[in-house]
């Protein structure tokens, strides 16, 4: 009987547009959406793993948003900050499409009732819950830095959600589904037809048709081994339940991604990976060494071997951990936020009201979006104020919002004088030349969209960013369905295969669960925690994880290559005891040809462009006559094998400005 | 710090289908013990993945019977420190007591608008469609930044 554990129920919805995910971008999306498709009969429906009040990169909350352009900036500015922190290498007509739109959105959350710190008339700070003059009439925010501004943001993400549910209407959304698999056209290999997933809660199978979708699920957490190993690894600086789950499907659909050798490697507080951007920028601590000299002065020259990124006024993020490095391997360590030094010089300069509140605020960064910090400074009594915390650089991450660039190769602006060319060779065929084809923010699979984490060559762009760009894919997705009224999308495989792949590990699992005493130790399957671990190891190991500062090279990514290999073999010997383990392992089934991604991109690109981040041992230098361009890929879901190949990299805004 | 559910206060949510803590974790953590057959406690949540738990207080913040907490990471932090929120709808106030048995206590502001009030097109105009095409959005709320072209080089 349908609707049980091993035989679900299927459920078919066709529709026009899907949102697969409900974090910041599809909330945008979902915003936007509805005003472009009124009156038009498009049928919109978002799907969800989690419940939309706390799903995403913002569920917790955070204290700070970190893309807001302001008036008194301009747009490129932005693009150069963006391209100088990511080595010179992304687009800049994306960074700078988003530049001009993000503000948008975040007068919007003001509007919503998200508070937002201001600055009074004489220059003293305020929460957001005072009544001030909103942003968007002149409101002036409280600066953590040039981009960034400070909220007390532990509902921001509920009250984006309550937006977005309220304009999608509760009908057209379905939480705990999760989409693992989408579905090309059987007409066109080309486009995207549909979309698989399954219920966490019931014994149902979900298959949707559409025209067109929105991918935006997120970056990609725990494919490395991270330094806590004990319960310790759920407190993943990035949330942990980013699965890669944007990328691997959109690659197996078929698009093209780029720069996926990119990674984000934090510099955090120790352990609970507290946010530090507020005791750099506000609080204006420095973090130095263990014998209390600052690494970014005594290691400055090192940043001379990296023109121009580390010459610029706020050097690349990956060369501030360049330096760091540096005292760690020579044991100087462990590495401090000098707070006490800070907070004693706030002290100093502050009026008596802001003294009062200048403890509030230091705790308010961790208590908005990072409790689990909290929780080590009260295990450990550390008041800031008396002692200093450490700081560690992090297990890698992938992501494309934040300070990283991996993602997908999407359609960008028109009016920005973006190339419409592709002068390398070695670009496969079917793939566009220039840098937009149509629609933006659409993948280079027909019908297929992306945001946020998903974009590629970008960054940056953060929570507020990446609202604002699903509010840009849903304008186009709406136009591209007027644009093509009488596509009919047609699934390239039939359902009862597409169920039966989904449903593979359920079946794994009761197949051959008796033929053992120990449920989780079976020659005939593998538990998706144990090929977690296995993918970690391989990761950690070979691919430039912590175990080698990471480090890597030729030889050692051959035999990363090898292992993964068996690994993606195994992956079909996963098995699934319940809806939750079935959860687990598409997620790691997710992870794993992420992690393929990124290695096979690392081996590819014959240099290291991200000193810091990671570095190749055999070709250890930033090689700007035969590297400065993107590594982009295509994945072929029927060989599972990785194309990787040149595109080249040109700039829209002139970067020497920020040299000046 | 995993969070863990005290048998004193966990009501099962009153045997509704759901539980407020099931429903809202978002990495599908927290489970219901129907009939106490996985904890030995029937008709409580529990938290049946400790070493995925990103302590993102979510469970804890909406507990309707405040039976949610956290116990720090064993493998990182010393024991005997707690961190406890009472979130209610326009701000939220956390307890803190170190290890040393230091407290401190904050209260933030969390929205400005009463929790449901979202509006979200009120006031709002409807799309232009003969713009679908151009940047922007289909409201403007004064932070378009149209930019100095002269920066475009290509241009």
């Amino acid at each position: 009987m349908a609707g049980e554990f091993g035989n679900p129920e299927v459920v078919e919805e066709e529709v026009d547009i899907l949102l697969i995910g409900g974090g910041m971008a599809c909330c945008g999306a979902a915003f936007e959406i509805m005003r472009w498709a009124e009156g038009t009969d498009l049928k919109i429906r978002l799907v969800d793993k989690a419940a939309m009040d706390r799903s995403g990169a913002v569920a917790q909350g955070l204290s700070a948003i970190n893309t807001y352009i302001g008036s008194e900036q301009d747009p490129a500015d932005y693009a150069r900050m963006v391209s100088n922190d990511l080595m010179g290498i992304t687009r800049d007509d994306l960074a700078y499409d988003l530049g001009r739109h993000v503000d948008e959105s975040v007068h919007l959350f003001e509007e919503w009732g998200l508070p937002i710190w201001k600055l009074d008339e004489n220059g003293e700070r305020h929460n957001g819950a005072e009544g001030l003059t909103p942003l968007k009439d002149g409101g002036k925010p409280v600066r953590s830095g040039k981009w960034q501004i400070m909220i007390n943001g532990e509902s921001y993400k509920w009250i984006v959600a309550e937006a977005a549910k309220k304009a999608l209407g509760i009908d057209n959304i379905q939480e705990r589904v999760f989409i693992v698999k989408l579905v090309n056209d059987k007409n066109d290999k080309n486009r995207i037809a549909g979309a698989v997933g399954f219920s966490t809660r019931e014994h149902k199978v979900f298959v949707y048709k559409f025209k067109a979708c929105l991918l935006a699920a997120g970056g990609c957490v725990n494919l490395f081994r991270p330094r806590s190993v004990g319960e310790g690894q759920g407190r993943a600086w990035y949330p942990v339940w980013n699965a890669g789950s944007t990328y691997s499907m959109a690659a197996e659909a078929g698009a093209e991604l780029t720069l996926m050798e990119n990674r984000f490697v934090p510099t955090r507080f120790k352990d609970g990976y507290g946010p530090v951007g507020a005791w750099f920028l506000l609080f204006k601590a420095k973090a130095t060494n263990a014998f209390e000299e600052v690494y970014m002065e005594r290691n400055k020259e090192m940043l001379d071997d990296y023109p121009p990124y580390g010459q610029a006024a706020v050097p690349a993020s990956c060369l501030r951990n360049h330096l760091m490095l540096k005292e760690m391997k020579e044991g100087r360590g462990p590495i401090y936020m000098d707070t006490v030094t800070a907070l004693a010089n706030l002290r100093e300069t502050l009026s008596p009201r802001e003294v009062k509140h200048l403890e509030a605020e230091a705790w308010e960064d961790f208590l908005d979006m990072c409790v689990g910090q909290c929780g080590i400074w009260v295990g450990e009594n550390i008041e800031p104020e008396k002692k200093n915390s450490e700081l560690m650089p992090t297990e890698p991450y992938l992501l494309g919002s934040h300070s990283g660039c991996c993602g997908i190769w999407v359609s960008g602006p028109t009016d920005v004088g973006a190339p419409t060319d592709e002068e390398y060779d070695g670009v496969p065929e079917h793939l566009p030349k220039g840098w937009n084809w149509g629609y933006r923010g659409m993948t280079t699979v027909q019908g297929l969209f992306t945001a946020g984490d998903g974009v590629g060559a970008s960054g940056h762009k953060f929570s507020s960013g990446s609202h604002a760009e699903g509010r840009m894919c849903a304008k186009s997705m709406v136009k591209y369905c007027l644009d093509n009224p009488d596509l009919k999308p047609e699934l390239d495989t039939p359902v009862e295969d597409l169920v039966a792949e989904i449903y593979k590990p359920v079946k794994n699992y009761l197949e051959h669960k008796d033929y053992t005493t120990a449920i989780d130790v079976n020659p005939n399957y593998i538990t998706p925690r144990m090929l977690q671990f296995r993918l970690q190891k391989i990761m950690d190991e070979y691919v430039a994880g912590v175990a080698t500062y990471y480090t890597t090279n030729a030889k050692m990514l051959a035999v990363a290559g090898e292992k993964l290999d068996m690994l993606k073999e195994d992956a079909e010997k996963m098995r699934a005891k319940d809806l939750h383990e079935l959860l687990r392992a598409w997620e790691n089934y997710h992870r794993i040809l992420t992690a393929e991604a990124h290695m096979k991109h690392i081996e590819f690109r014959q240099e290291s462009r991200y000193p810091g981040f990671y570095y190749r041992a055999d070709y250890n230098l930033v090689d700007e006559e035969n590297w400065k361009c993107f590594v982009n890929s295509i994945y072929d879901k029927e060989t599972k094998k990785w194309t990787c190949f040149k595109r080249k990299h040109v700039d829209l805004v002139d970067k020497s400005k920020l040299f000046k | 710090m995993p969070t863990f559910v005290r048998t004193d206060k966990c009501d099962g949510c009153k045997g509704q289908d759901k539980t407020a803590c099931m429903y809202i974790c978002p990495h599908d953590l927290m489970k219901l013990d129907k009939d106490g057959s996985e904890t030995g406690h029937a008709m409580k949540a529990f938290n049946q993945e400790p070493d995925q738990c990103w302590e993102c207080y979510s469970c804890v913040k909406i507990c309707p019977q405040q039976a949610i907490e956290a116990r720090h990471y064993a493998d990182i932090v010393p024991l005997g420190g707690s961190v406890q929120p009472l979130r209610g709808t326009d701000s939220i106030m956390w307890t803190i007591k170190f290890r040393n048995g230091t407290m401190k206590r904050f209260k933030f502001p969390i929205r400005t608008t009463p929790e449901g009030s979202i509006d979200p097109y009120a006031g709002k105009p409807a799309a232009d469609m003969s713009k679908i095409d151009q940047p922007g959005f289909f409201c403007q709320e004064n932070g378009y930044r149209e930019g100095d072209r002269s920066e475009l080089i290509n241009l």
